[in-house]
């Protein structure tokens, strides 16, 4: 409110609408409007993880138990946060493609670390430095030099897989002996902390709801119906309660209960929240989302194009060494050949979720949706006892489907029209 | 007349042995829109780049409000008050109207974007140059037309608080009806205190808003006369070299 007008200008009296107008219907009406002209956000993604769900029931007996159910959270949980962290260069319309053994280098870091008596927080952050570092090296390369992302990348996923050869030796699997880490994976919240979480989450949902709410009143903007966050919120506690539900529930065959969310799910949770938090209301997001629109643009606007595409690739790298610690969690081990196939599974996840390959465009939520469907059709198919090549292929056909979708829906949406 | 917002005293400019700017003057005055014309390699483009500081005249005065300031770089141009509309638009298609009205110059509150403030200025300068075309103010830009799209370009240089407005061939795409919306905004800008210099090749348009035309001839400003004070046929004339203030 500082500056506008001292030239004087009378104002119109007509208004310009903000989108924020109109009741529940209309909303949902514009809602639809902005899916047929290109922006489908999340829904593909969750029709998919709809008709997966209903397919795999179906087919398998297995695929609904409670023990199922939260193995399917937990697998993916990993490839959720590495599509989380490949969203940040692929903002960019870039690219990562070393981030799965970028991952697998920085774990081996940890293990070797750890083995020699440093302890285990100490060896994390030099996991997670590795990361930035790699992250920073790749985006000079990008940024400063030219390199296009696809072939530096490319270049660093095969040097990589030497690196971990070297400093693993040939061949097999090394025990991480962390309680903590492998807590993460394999140990759950107790009965009382998944309903602690939901809790939390419905909390700062609704508060920030309502604090954005204010603040447009306050401002004298039009607000949309708090019917609408009311039945966000409402749809968010029937979900999550019906998952903290089931989670909370005993999933084991043998004596020894199992219950309780698994403590990966409150980390990966809290990575989306700051993600989205980042990418939404900080100058840094919205520099990050204008470059990967209109490069040009954005440095005539005066924003520092360089620096914005090399932190992007060191919020991707670090990113991606979390989901490597996830997956080491999970198995106990670390191994050279780790992180090779799953990056482009994340790449899948992205994109099914609804982040454009040609930049500017999706959120982290979107791409956690993804990730979702890309679990359920590995599970899924694992279940029916179908061979990994089968996996592969589906996996396959999906991310070139996904392409596709964002290739026409991106032309639908792009372009000048005359009005 | 009052004192010109920009003065452009003998400015030279020259790329190795070619000589672009061979001595200029020219005066742009508040509320007023100055057309600057001239043929294909006239040198038009070159005298802008020297004021948005993206290409530093090599000698001449440049005077701002009367005082001599020596422009050097896009961001020294943009605190004094001088805005370029490009030809091509440099805007973010993906984010919406807001968004790209205060790309670069975001206001912050506890160091997180101020969406409504930003929201309500930027509505108050749509309103303030009685756009009507544009439907939301949270529209992504891609959805909006070309002429929209030099709209909402044109109201960015409102928020900014411009003294001096240059665009630089703002109507080369557009069809007729847009056309027309571009020259009123034009004309509102003007009306509203802020010094316009537009850069067309379409006379017709120069001469419907325009209230000055200065004519670029290989380098030299051949003439900068009132509107009013010549015809189509005449400067014409001035831009293909057949005809000189002497005539
Ligand atoms: N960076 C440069 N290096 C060398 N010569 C240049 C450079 N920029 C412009 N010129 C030359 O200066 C002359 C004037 O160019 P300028 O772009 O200013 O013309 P213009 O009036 O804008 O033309 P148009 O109407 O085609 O846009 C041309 O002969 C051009 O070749
Ligand atoms: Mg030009």
């Amino acid at each position: 409110m500082t500056n506008q007008n001292s030239t004087g200008l009378n104002l119109a009296a007509q208004d310009i609408a903000s989108g924020h107008e109109g009741g529940v219907v209309d909303q949902v009406k514009a809602y639809f409007a902005r899916v047929k002209n290109g922006e489908m956000g999340a829904l593909p993604a969750t029709g998919a993880l709809l008709v997966l769900t209903a397919l795999f029931s179906y087919l398998s007996p297995y695929f609904l138990t409670k023990l199922n159910f939260a193995n399917l959270f937990v697998q993916a949980a990993q490839l959720t946060t590495l599509a989380i962290a490949l969203v940040f260069v692929l903002l960019l319309a870039e690219i990562d493609l070393s981030a799965g053994v970028a991952a697998g280098v920085a774990m081996d870091v940890f293990y070797l670390t750890t083995t020699f008596g440093v302890p285990w927080p100490i060896g994390l952050v030099s996991a997670l430095l590795v990361g930035v570092v790699l992250g920073f090296v790749l985006g000079f390369f990008v940024a400063k030099i030219g390199v296009p992302s696809f072939v530096i990348t490319l270049a660093f996923f095969l040097g990589l897989q030497g690196v971990a050869l070297i400093l693993l030796g040939d061949g097999g699997l090394f025990r991480v002996e962390v309680p903590e880490v492998r807590a993460i994976m394999n140990d759950n919240l107790p009965v009382w902390g998944g309903w602690l979480l939901l809790a939390i989450v419905l909390l700062v949902s609704g508060g920030m709801g309502l604090y954005d709410r204010y603040r447009r009143t306050a401002s004298g903007l039009v607000n949309r119906p708090l019917s609408l966050l009311l039945i966000k919120l409402a749809f968010m506690a029937v979900v999550g309660g019906g998952v903290v539900y089931v989670l909370n529930l005993n999933r084991s065959a043998s004596v020894k209960e199992i219950s309780g969310v698994p403590i990966v799910i409150p980390i990966v949770l809290l990575i989306i929240f700051l993600g989205t938090f980042l990418l939404d209301r900080t100058k840094f997001g919205r520099h990050l989302y204008a470059v990967g629109g209109n490069p040009e643009a954005a440095r005539r606007a005066g924003i520092k194009v360089v620096r914005i595409r090399i932190t992007a690739f060191m919020i991707t790298s670090s990113l991606a060494v979390v989901a490597g610690l996830f997956h080491v969690s999970r198995i106990g081990v670390v191994e050279a050949a780790a992180g090779r196939t799953i990056v482009l599974s994340g790449v899948a996840a992205a994109v099914v979720g609804g982040v454009s390959l040609f930049g500017g465009r999706g959120r982290l939520i979107h791409a956690a949706l993804g990730a979702m469907v890309i679990s359920i059709i590995d599970n899924g198919l694992g279940l029916l006892g179908l061979s990994a090549g089968i996996s592969f292929v589906v996996t396959g056909t999906v991310l070139a489907l996904a392409a596709t979708v964002d290739a026409v829906s991106r032309k639908r949406s792009g372009g000048i029209r005359r009005s | 007349m009052s004192n010109p917002v920009i003065e452009l005293r003998d400015v030279k400019k020259s790329f190795g042995p070619v000589e672009v700017l061979k001595g200029v003057n020219l005066k742009v005055y508040a509320g007023q829109v100055t057309a600057l014309v001239g043929d294909n390699g006239a040198g038009k483009s070159t005298l802008i780049k020297g004021l948005s500081g993206v290409q530093p005249y090599d000698s001449g005065t440049v005077l701002f409000d009367g005082q001599e300031v020596d422009i050097h770089d896009p961001i020294q141009a943009s605190q004094l008050g001088i805005e370029v509309v490009y030809q091509d638009l440099a805007l973010c298609e993906n984010l919406d109207i807001v968004q790209n009205m205060f790309l670069g110059r975001e206001e912050l509150l506890q160091k997180t974007l101020d969406e409504p403030s930003m929201e309500l200025q930027a509505t108050k300068a749509l309103q303030s140059l009685s756009v009507r075309t544009v439907k939301s103010v949270r529209q992504k830009v891609s959805s909006l037309s070309g002429g929209q799209r030099q709209t909402v370009a044109i109201a960015r240089s409102v928020l900014r608080n411009a003294k001096l407005v240059i665009l630089d061939e703002p109507t080369a795409a557009l069809g007729v009806a847009q056309t027309e919306q571009v020259l009123n905004l034009v004309q509102r800008l003007a009306d509203s205190g802020v010094a316009v210099l537009i850069i067309s090749h379409n006379l017709a348009d120069v001469f419907k808003v325009c209230d000055d035309i200065s004519v670029l001839y290989l380098g030299r400003m051949v003439t900068q006369i009132e509107t009013t004070e010549t015809t189509q046929n005449d400067v014409v004339g001035y831009i293909t070299g057949t005809k000189s203030v002497e005539d």
